[in-house]
């Protein structure tokens, strides 16, 4: 029983030291991206003892100058909510990530290590009805500055996060369908088959119409441009955290950044075989056409578990990719694609999908 | 005129056009990333673009071989001046073989317009606009009225 809390203890501060070091790079990864795909340089100027390393200590300057600063708070404005806000929007960026299976199981001393923190049975549902909390935050960020922009922009986000989460949900069920199960381990699992003993049976296999329903919304979750109505500089500011400054600020700002790491991990649980490796089964890779190379199986779930931080960090840079290519849209055009493009078409998708597991038997 | 753009289906459906779009991000993104020479970004402090010499940089003053100003004070470029930034104080010199001295020579470089006509009209070649100084900010108003010391850069 101890050993059990104590190896959970260990995954959960090996899981959210990693989420959070990958939400302050990606902070840094941003500003680089966005600079080498304009032609241009980007930060390369904070450096250690002359040590720049292409400016990969700018989140530590940024971290730092960020603890230092003033701590403001509107003189008419919500003491309580407005310092409890940015923790409501951390905390479920930050606990979605406990359902998602990072690797198969290692076995040390005989002892079966399952490399999840948890696998409830409900499990995408657990994310789901955990993700809608982060709208709360938002929420009172906005009620509790006393500002008309800050209202207004808790407002537009609270709109359009609420109408994406209807097609986020909707686009999964195909999916759910296919695999016959909403916990995630299983869903990882299923997709360790192959199509015809040559295509690795991935969720974006059978579900192509939902990946992509599934990546709008969730971007459009993630508040960020091309969806990014809640902050306008031109109308109102930044929006909802327009009163915010100091740390709080900056754990908006970072729990942004884990948003984009948990999308990533749910897309490629769900779409690309979370920690599968096409043709590596328990103990080797089994290649069509009959060849066999033995591994051990903890060498397998290692190289399992970088598949899936690689799987991972390709699709935050898919996500950072759209958010510099894409131009913004405009509210009525949001809701529009939102209510009379994306929703019709996971309904759509979800008819299809069950209308082929019918016919199939 | 702006062309107005036909907006189709094949547009309406957005995914070819983002991947369109996508395609273009991303063929820059590794371009750049291989080839982190071909970013045209000059990084300024450190590394200094390449000037053209007949750019006209900040005014000097030149010096005979003993240090004395090659200046006669005859007034042609503040003459000459179009902007009438210069001021000259003309002054007696002490050697009888040269005539005059400016004793007062400034340059307001906030009313200057970099023509040139200064170094053209010198009958001396006494002033000069060249690549020496080509830094030329400052913190006040007073520090763009440039008097002999800063006019003379001595090397």
């Amino acid at each position: 029983m101890g050993i059990d809390i104590l190896i959970s203890l260990i995954k959960i501060g090996i899981v959210l030291s990693m989420l959070l070091s990958l939400a302050a790079v990606l902070s840094w990864a941003e500003r680089k991206q966005s600079a080498v795909l304009q032609d241009r340089i980007g930060p390369n100027r904070a450096s250690i003892l002359g040590l720049r390393l292409f400016g990969l200590f700018h989140p530590v300057a940024d971290a730092i100058k960020m603890f230092f600063k003033e701590d403001f708070i509107p003189a008419r404005g919500n003491r309580f909510l407005h310092t409890i806000a940015p923790f409501i929007a951390m905390m479920p960026a930050l606990v979605t990530f406990a359902v998602i299976p990072f690797g198969d199981f290692i076995e040390i001393a005989g002892k079966k290590i399952t490399l999840q923190i948890a696998d409830p049975n409900i499990g995408i549902i657990f994310v789901f009805s955990i993700a809608s909390l982060i709208i709360y935050g938002v929420v009172l960020a906005g009620y509790s500055s006393y500002n008309n922009y800050a209202m207004l922009g808790a407002m537009r986000a609270c709109a359009q996060m609420i109408s994406y989460e209807v097609t986020l949900g909707l686009s999964i069920i195909g999916v759910l369908i296919v695999f016959n199960s909403v916990r995630l381990g299983e869903i990882v699992r299923m997709q360790g088959q192959l199509i015809w003993g040559v295509i690795p049976g991935w969720g974006i296999i059978y579900q192509p119409l939902a990946f992509i329903l599934f990546l709008t919304a969730a971007i459009a979750e993630t508040k960020r441009v091309p969806f990014d109505l809640p902050e306008g500089e031109s109308e109102i500011q930044v929006g909802y955290f327009i009163e915010y400054s100091g740390m709080k600020w900056g754990m908006f700002f970072l729990a942004e950044f884990v948003e984009i790491v948990v999308v990533s991990a749910l897309i490629t649980t769900l779409f690309f075989g979370g920690w599968q490796i096409p043709y590596l089964l328990r103990d080797g890779f089994y290649f069509p056409g009959g060849i066999h190379i033995p591994l051990n199986h903890n060498v397998v779930s290692i190289m399992q578990v970088l598949s899936f931080g690689f799987k991972v960090i390709f699709f935050c840079w898919l996500q950072l990719m759209i958010r510099w290519t894409l131009p913004r849209f405009r509210f009525d055009q949001l809701m529009a694609l939102c209510w009379k493009g994306l929703l019709p078409l996971s309904l759509l998708n979800i008819f299809v999908t069950g209308a082929a597991v019918l016919l199939k038997g | 005129m702006i062309k107005e753009v036909k907006v189709g289906l094949w547009e309406k459906i957005y995914i070819p056009e983002i991947i369109k779009g996508l395609s273009v991000t991303t063929k820059h993104f590794f371009r750049n990333l291989l080839n982190p020479e071909k970013i045209v970004t000059i990084q300024y402090p450190d590394v200094k673009r390449p000037i053209a010499p007949v750019w006209r940089g900040r005014h000097r003053l030149l010096t005979k071989e003993d240090g004395s100003l090659k200046c006669v004070a005859c007034f042609m470029c503040a003459t000459a001046c179009p902007s009438k930034c210069i001021y000259i104080e003309a002054g007696e010199h002490p050697d009888p073989s040269v005539e005059k001295y400016p004793v007062r020579f400034e340059i307001d470089l906030l009313r200057c317009v970099f023509c040139g006509m200064c170094v053209e009209a010198c009958p001396k070649d006494a002033i000069a606009m060249d690549l020496i100084i080509l830094e030329l900010a400052g913190y006040e108003r007073k520090d763009f009225i440039l008097d002999i010391n800063k006019l003379v850069v001595k090397p």
